[in-house]
């Protein structure tokens, strides 16, 4: 598998790039170790980035970033492929239990540098 | 305060009506906790069963298969079923019953459920081997046995000819008989004292109807004739029966080898004679209108009661026997309303109906009657002097308008009358949606038209699934299922309530729907589908379901383009997702045969990649612990070794289990592994609305549990039968016969039809059973669909399997020919071959497992390291 390096991952600026924008499809998910973490990235079909946590808070499994893609109203949604439950990629709230904090998706910054795609450290707070 | 001890209600008799009576017991929470304390003495040695199907067992179905509701019922706390017990004496004055074995049951409340015995005439010979009544499973058991037996004997001697059999009797029981005498190969005759079939319910019209459709079926009716006596062979066993003088036509004497007692039945009322209960003028317990005997402590319900002076021989008046007690027993005042004793069966497959006045006995009746010879159907309906009023009705050959009549009965038909008559205006009826709510609909359950639509209005039922729990409605002997289904339809569309059909937020329509509009309009994308019929950008229910309707209309591969972003993750990564985020591995073993060196090549595929291995339920090898950026390095082993994807983790076709079959068995009649290799071959692949399971029997033994099966296969002399609509799993079903003795390409060309219209028409997750109970016109529709090709579609769907077959190609391989696809399979976007660092396992008994949180804990506070985890030895490409 020949997945091209990233280029300089600067701890300093708090920013580390992960892959090619190109390399995201388009509703499909992908994991991302940063820092030792594992995030799931999204690619929304109208060009949009995610990142939440990739540990799924039901199975405890990590795998958040192989789940369906879709919406739920106007939330841009990803549903748990392990038991099915669905959290909103911009909160990370899971709709199906929008009260319970043990179930929310940790939400990290995430953005596009020229055709690169950038993991922030930390997660955004909830 | 102490509880009150529980009092104790006996019941005698252990057949539907007491099954009922302790049903209702605990449905009203009238058992233990300071209710009642139930003991049920079964004479039979099993729980009470479905008497009114006992046929079906001929069928080839099992005794399981007639159970009564939920079995759980017996084991509620504060109910004891006590089987194959014998009551001998009731002791009324010491208020106990006496048992067979010495047992004595003290009891407050005591009621006699003994139901009936079969009449036996008292013609000489009755007693002699060969000579059988038609009551129980072990009647039925003994009958098939013993027909089996003069069968297999005929066929070694030198002069092989069928065995045949005469049925005393041709009533309901005595036809029911001849179905089943019939169904067991046997040349059948029905011997009637009456001058017609079944002259209880239906008048001279229906029975020449009748006799002319049951002899086409080769049955050969013998009307008008009396048994004057049976006679033994040389070998001691009955041989002939001897008309009495003056039969119709001359008839003197049959030569049989089996003969079936089916003349009536006699109540069971022996024990309330010997305890000096009044009994009616010909047998019964008499028994007031709450079912109370004489002694206020004793009951009787069902057919040993004699209530307004009369037994009553169908379930139906039973069960309000059985209700009315159960009411009684909790306080209530409920008192018997008189019985509706229509009826509707399908006896050797034809369907005969008779309700309210058939007769035409009340005054002034006038009669509409329609007859069709040459299709053999005869229809009655019986209205008021003034041809308003429904009173009654006969249907021989075609029933179908009974479920929209029968309620009706008492009330103005409206309209013309014969419009009910005709072939086209039968189904369901105009008036159905109008029907009153205090109209019955269901007289098995005496159910409301009312009672259905509070299910619908206030209880939130939403299907008919749920409406049957909720009322029962239809749960018994089905004839009234079409009503309720229409009536329950009805309702959902007036509450507006439309959710049932729809799919998901993103589309209004069902499954069904949504594969027509994307075959007619060609669409191959989600987005362009969405975007057109639906809003939104989809969910984890639609996604899927697009998926496979994309897949069952092309056969393009399931990680092209955009589908891939529609498929689940098993359907994505071609394997199976387990608790710890790792997946399963199966590799297709068509048959469950396979070679030493296939099981070699597994088993170091599962050694080098340090997997833990499982033989499946559907004879196969699951390999499991897989990392998703290691499948494709297995897939390359097994594929270089043979194998290819076994679709373990499609809505698809799984497995065609099979027996070993004649090539080895010394009982196996065809050979079933080549059959399921080449089923499975061909049907590999196909994308459906849930798992599709087949087996292939090469016996009746059954070894491969083919019935178990969405298409079973069971092997004959003669070649296959054809079984459709079983499961296993959370509600387990056994298949039901579509087909009988099919030579090998109508069998597959059948299957092909039954898969592809199955695929076409059924619901999301929607497994063959519930399709085929859910489908309008149900089993028989399909079978006319797929056999007869009624609905014109049948080079359609052969064509749709064809493309399937020709399309095939191993999801497996075209993955690895593809770098593009391979893509997929990193573990991390940035670090493509790291492993999950999470994963962590433990062996047992020699194999690798996830480990526990609680082994987690402590292997890190041990400082311990855990085996395999990120450090398992693979194999590395």
């Amino acid at each position: 598998m020949t997945a091209t390096l990233p280029p300089d991952t600067t701890a300093s600026t708090g920013w580390t790039t992960v892959c090619r924008y190109d390399q995201l499809q388009p509703e499909r998910g992908v994991a991302a170790l940063v820092d030792g973490q594992q995030i799931a990235v999204f690619r929304l079909f109208d060009g949009t980035l995610h990142a939440v946590g990739h540990r799924d808070p039901v199975s405890g499994a990590h795998v958040i970033a192989r789940g369906l893609v879709g919406t739920r109203g106007d939330a841009p949604t990803v549903a748990s492929p392990m038991y099915k439950q669905v959290f909103d990629l911009r909160t990370g709230v899971c709709l199906d239990a929008p009260d319970d904090p043990a179930l929310r998706l940790p939400v990290h910054p995430v953005r596009l540098r020229d055709d690169w795609v950038e993991i922030g450290a930390g997660a955004v707070a909830p | 305060m102490s509880t009150p001890a529980p009092r104790q209600l006996v019941v005698v008799g252990g057949g539907m009506v007491a099954h009922r009576l302790v049903e209702a017991l605990v449905d009203r929470g009238g058992v233990a906790d300071g209710g009642w304390q139930v003991t049920v003495l079964a004479e039979e040695p099993r729980a009470p069963y479905d008497r009114v199907a006992l046929t079906s067992y001929f069928s080839g179905r099992d005794p399981q298969d007639l159970a009564l509701g939920d079995p759980a019922l017996w084991d509620t706390p504060g109910v004891q079923l006590r089987r194959g017990v014998q009551v001998t004496e009731v002791d009324r004055a010491a208020r106990v019953v006496r048992t067979a074995g010495g047992r004595e049951h003290g009891y407050d409340a005591l009621v006699l459920a003994t139901g009936s015995a079969p009449f036996v005439p008292p013609v000489e010979g009755k007693d002699l081997p060969g000579c059988f009544v038609y009551r129980t499973i072990d009647d039925v058991a003994a009958l098939r046995q013993y027909v089996t037996e003069v069968d297999t004997r005929r066929k070694d001697s030198t002069h092989p000819r069928p065995v045949t059999g005469a049925v005393v009797g041709g009533g309901l029981l005595g036809l029911e008989a001849a179905g089943a005498l019939t169904a067991l190969g046997v040349q059948t005759h029905v011997v009637e004292f009456a001058p017609r079939l079944m002259p209880l319910q239906v008048d001279e019209g229906g029975g020449e109807a009748l006799q002319r459709l049951v002899g086409a079926l080769g049955v050969q009716v013998h009307a008008g004739t009396a048994t004057a006596k049976l006679t033994a062979g040389r070998d001691g066993r009955v041989a002939r029966m001897h008309a009495a003088e003056g039969s119709a036509a001359g008839l003197t004497h049959l030569d049989v080898d089996v003969v079936v007692f089916a003349a009536g039945v006699r109540p069971r009322d022996e024990l309330a004679r010997a305890c000096e209960l009044p009994v009616g003028p010909r047998g019964g317990v008499v028994v007031d209108p709450t079912c109370r005997t004489e002694d206020p402590a004793v009951w009787a319900i069902g057919e040993v009661a004699c209530l307004d002076g009369r037994t009553w021989g169908l379930v139906a008046p039973g069960y309000t026997m059985a209700e009315i007690v159960a009411d009684q027993l909790l306080g209530g005042a409920a008192e018997f309303p008189g019985a509706d004793l229509s009826t509707k069966l399908k006896l050797l497959g034809v369907d005969v109906a008779s309700f309210g006045d058939a007769f035409g006995t009340s005054p002034g009746a006038l009669s509409v009657v329609y007859g069709d010879p040459v299709a053999g159907v005869y229809k009655k309906l019986v209205l008021s002097d003034d041809a308003r009023t429904l009173l009654g009705g006969i249907l021989v050959g075609d029933a179908s308008a009974y479920a929209g009549l029968r309620p009706l009965v008492g009330r103005e038909l409206g309209g013309d009358p014969a419009a009910w008559l005709l072939p086209e205006g039968a189904e369901g009826g105009p008036a159905s949606a109008e029907l009153p709510d205090d109209a019955a609909v269901c007289s098995c359950n005496n159910v409301t038209a009312g009672s259905i639509r509070d299910a619908v209005r206030c209880d939130g039922c939403t299907d008919l699934g749920a409406v049957k729990a909720c009322t029962k409605a239809g749960t018994s002997c089905g004839s009234c299922l079409p009503l309720v289904k229409k009536l329950v339809t009805t309702e959902l569309a007036a509450a507006g309530v439309s959710v049932s059909s729809a799919l998901c937020e993103h589309f209004d329509v069902s499954r069904a729907q949504l594969f027509d509009v994307v075959r007619v309009t060609g669409i191959t994308s989600f987005s362009e589908l969405v975007d057109r019929h639906g809003r939104g950008r989809g969910c984890d229910i639609c996604k899927p379901v697009v998926a496979s309707i994309l897949a069952s209309l092309d056969s393009g591969h399931v990680l092209d383009g955009e589908r891939a972003t529609l498929q689940d993750t098993n359907d994505h990564v071609m394997a199976n997702i387990q608790k710890d985020g790792t997946y399963s591995v199966v590799p297709r073993i068509p048959g469950g045969e396979v070679t030493p060196e296939g099981l070699i090549a597994i088993g170091e595929v599962a050694r080098d990649f340090g997997l833990y291995t499982k033989i499946t339920g559907g004879q196969r090898i699951d390999l499991f612990g897989a990392r998703m950026e290691l499948l494709p390095a297995i897939w390359e082993r097994l594929v270089a070794a043979g194998f290819e994807s076994g679709h373990a983790y499609g809505k698809s076709l799984r497995t065609v289990k099979s027996c070993v079959g004649s090539t080895w068995c010394r009982y196996g009649v065809q050979d079933s592994v080549a059959l399921a290799i080449a089923l499975e071959l061909r049907y590999r692949g196909l994308r459906s609305p849930h798992k599709i399971k087949l087996g292939v029997s090469g016996c009746a033994r059954e070894c491969a549990e083919a019935r178990g099966k969405d298409v079973g296969v069971i092997a004959t002399d003669n070649g296959w039968n054809l079984y459709v609509g079983g499961n296993g799993g959370f509600t387990p079903r056994h298949a039901k016969l579509l087909a009988e003795d099919l030579d090998t390409e109508t069998l597959v060309r059948t299957i092909d039809r039954f898969l592809v219209y199955y695929v076409r028409t059924a619901d999301r997750l929607q497994r063959t059973a519930p399709w085929l109970e859910e489908i309008e016109g149900g089993l028989d529709h399909v079978r006319a669909v797929v056999l007869d090709d009624s609905l014109g579609i049948a080079a359609d769907l052969d064509a749709a399997m064809a493309d399937h077959v020709e399309g095939y190609t191993d999801e497996w391989r075209a993955t690895l020919e593809d770098p593009e696809k391979l893509r997929r399979f990193a573990s991390f976007v940035n670090a493509p071959d790291s492993p999950d660092p999470s994963l962590s396992y433990v062996v047992e008994r020699g194999q690798p497992r996830p480990s526990t949180a609680a082994e987690r804990t402590a292997g890190e506070a041990a400082g311990a390291v855990l085996v395999a985890g990120p450090r398992l030895e693979v194999f590395s490409r």
